[in-house]
């Protein structure tokens, strides 16, 4: 459904997509994981024909792109990271008037309406304003409008970003359901439960490159140690010099947590009993510590 | 199979459009426009109405009875039709400027229109089209006016229509590439006041361009609004038109060069 080669972007001396490839077949969830400013964004547009890339090959819905990235939208859902809903209109029009940029008539637009908003959750939205919505009901509805044309790929710009839980795992409900009628979606996110939880592959980015690609699970079991065990609490230094950093086959120190990574965990919770001080958190390794691994933990904007 | 969650008729079926041929796409836009401006239909054809009966009425009438005739004109002719020309411009400017520019920053329109199978230039040409069409609507209103104060007296005065248009095209190019090249609202008070306000002075509007130093007669003749006021007047008072081509090429000449640079410029600025 989408072959992305030897993608190449500069800005100025910014190189801020560097040699990305990915292929995501027709009916799977593909999630670009990566700090801001990893090049997720661009490499999304490159794909979309909305950004001319110096160099590489990309094929989106069997049509080449640029070149006839027109021509390939039509099949083709987006879901941006900025809400791009029309104030002028009512929940209903946006439906409608969308639709039409798609050369659909007024009646097969109008005919989309309800079953969009059911899909959404929003029916009895239909005739409320835009700057009415709560801002879970505009990513809903926007979800809703990238569906207008009854895509066969969805790309989603970080499309849960600034919901609260609620409003997040009915987004991710919906996902499921249109993965579910065999549709293929390409998002970015950064947050890891999302992209565990949705994708069928998963490629980090960084610095404009993929440094890792695989299915979500495999990354976890390669990348990292099964388990994570974080200290803090007075005296950590200290602690964490003598047992948590000889105990853990991989330990930092970030702030004042250490974070140990280890497979086998109970030699050094031992060392935890009778220091009512630290406070210990054990859990099993997730895709965010594969992530903070490979990309590092320094803050980015 | 599951059944679709938003399916069409048939789940095979994806991906419904594309069907509007190239050169029409444009159309997409203007309606979005339309239906945008039929929300407030109301008030705003009273402002096309209420604001040229105020300054004709006024300026006309009042201004008029000191005058002399200008070329066999009352003021009040004169001024109605160089009127027409201006609120053109005006209007068909305004669109481009403040209206495009909150469809293309503030509101994102443009950005979420290239998401379906349009392309820049659909979007440009439609906004350039819609301001067109808003430049001629101002115009026919003060014809309207002008005919109801008995101004206007013969139906081949409606000629100037098409002229009207060309007149808000022209302006809208215009608008639109300096909306294309500003970061804030603030450019536009700028090319107001700096550009567009000059040019009316010098453009024949309030009073005939021989009043001018031959110098900047010479320059007047390069401003699209002089073509449009000379041509226009014309055409609604049947004084003699000069040079009909000339007047037009002009029109059409700033208008299809303006649209195309906007273009270039828009695509520069969103598909970066």
């Amino acid at each position: 459904m989408l072959h992305v080669q030897n993608l190449h972007k500069r800005y100025g001396s910014l190189e801020v997509v560097r040699d990305v490839g990915f292929h995501v077949p027709a009916g799977h969830c593909f999630g670009l994981l990566g700090p801001n400013g990893a090049g997720k964004t661009t490499t999304l547009r490159c794909c979309l024909g909305l950004t001319r890339p110096d160099s590489g090959d990309i094929t989106l819905a069997g049509l080449p792109v640029p070149l006839r990235a027109r021509e390939a939208r039509v099949r083709v859902g987006v879901v941006p990271q900025f809400d791009t809903l029309d104030p002028d209109f009512t929940v209903a029009e946006n439906l409608v008037v969308f639709g039409r940029y798609f050369g659909m008539s007024r009646r097969e637009c109008e005919a989309r309406v309800q079953p969009l908003l059911e899909f959404a959750g929003l029916s009895d939205k239909a005739e409320a304003k835009i700057e009415a919505l709560s801002g879970g009901m505009k990513r809903r509805l926007t979800l809703a409008r990238a569906m207008v044309n009854n895509p066969q790929i969805l790309f989603m710009d970080e499309p849960t970003t600034g919901l609260d839980p609620q409003a997040r795992h009915l987004v991710w409900d919906r996902l499921k359901a249109l993965l579910t009628e065999g549709r293929t979606i390409v998002l970015t996110t950064h947050f890891m439960d999302e992209a565990q939880r949705l994708c069928n592959r998963v490629a980090i980015m960084d610095h404009g490159s993929i440094i890792t690609e695989s299915e979500p699970r495999t990354l976890i079991d390669r990348e990292i140690e099964a388990v994570v065990i974080e200290v803090y609490g007075e005296g950590v230094e200290v602690w964490f010099e003598a047992h948590g950093k000889p105990l853990s086959d991989r330990a930092e120190l970030a702030g004042d947590t250490a974070f140990c990574y280890l497979n086998d965990p109970d030699p050094l919770m031992k060392t935890l009993e009778g220091q009512p001080e630290l406070r210990a958190l054990r859990r099993s390794a997730n895709l965010e510590d594969v992530f903070l691994k490979l990309t590092g933990r320094d803050l980015r904007d | 199979m599951t059944e679709a969650v938003v399916a069409t008729t048939q789940n095979t079926e994806h991906g419904t459009g594309h069907r509007t041929a190239t050169r029409w796409r444009f159309l997409h836009v203007v309606h979005r426009n339309f239906l945008v401006w039929r929300k407030l239909i109301g008030s705003a054809l009273v402002g096309h109405l209420a604001d040229p009966l105020i300054w004709l009425v006024g300026l006309g009438f009042g201004l008029g009875s000191l005058m002399p005739s200008i070329g066999g004109l009352s003021y009040i002719a004169f001024l109605g039709s160089g009127m027409l020309c201006y609120s053109a411009m005006n209007s068909a400017s305004f669109e481009g400027l403040w209206s495009a520019f909150t469809r293309l920053k503030m509101q994102r329109t443009w950005e979420s229109i290239l998401h379906a199978p349009m392309t820049v230039t659909d979007i440009v040409v439609g906004e350039w089209m819609w301001a067109g069409l808003k430049g001629t609507l101002s115009g026919a209103a003060i014809l309207l006016v002008m005919t109801l104060l008995g101004i206007v007296k013969s139906a081949a005065a409606l000629w100037v229509l098409p002229v009207v248009l060309l007149v808000g095209l022209a302006f809208a190019g215009l608008a639109l590439i300096v909306t294309a090249l500003a970061k804030s609202y603030d450019l536009f008070t700028y090319y107001f006041s700096l550009i567009l306000m000059p040019m009316t002075l010098v453009s024949g509007v309030f009073f005939p361009i021989d009043q001018l130093p031959k110098a900047m007669q010479v320059i007047a003749q390069f401003l699209p609004l002089v073509h449009a006021t000379t041509l226009g007047r014309a055409l609604v008072v049947g004084t003699p038109p000069g040079n009909i081509a000339l007047h037009i090429i002009v029109l059409l000449v700033y208008a299809l060069a303006t649209v195309t640079i906007a273009s270039k410029l828009v695509e520069r600025r969103l598909m970066r």
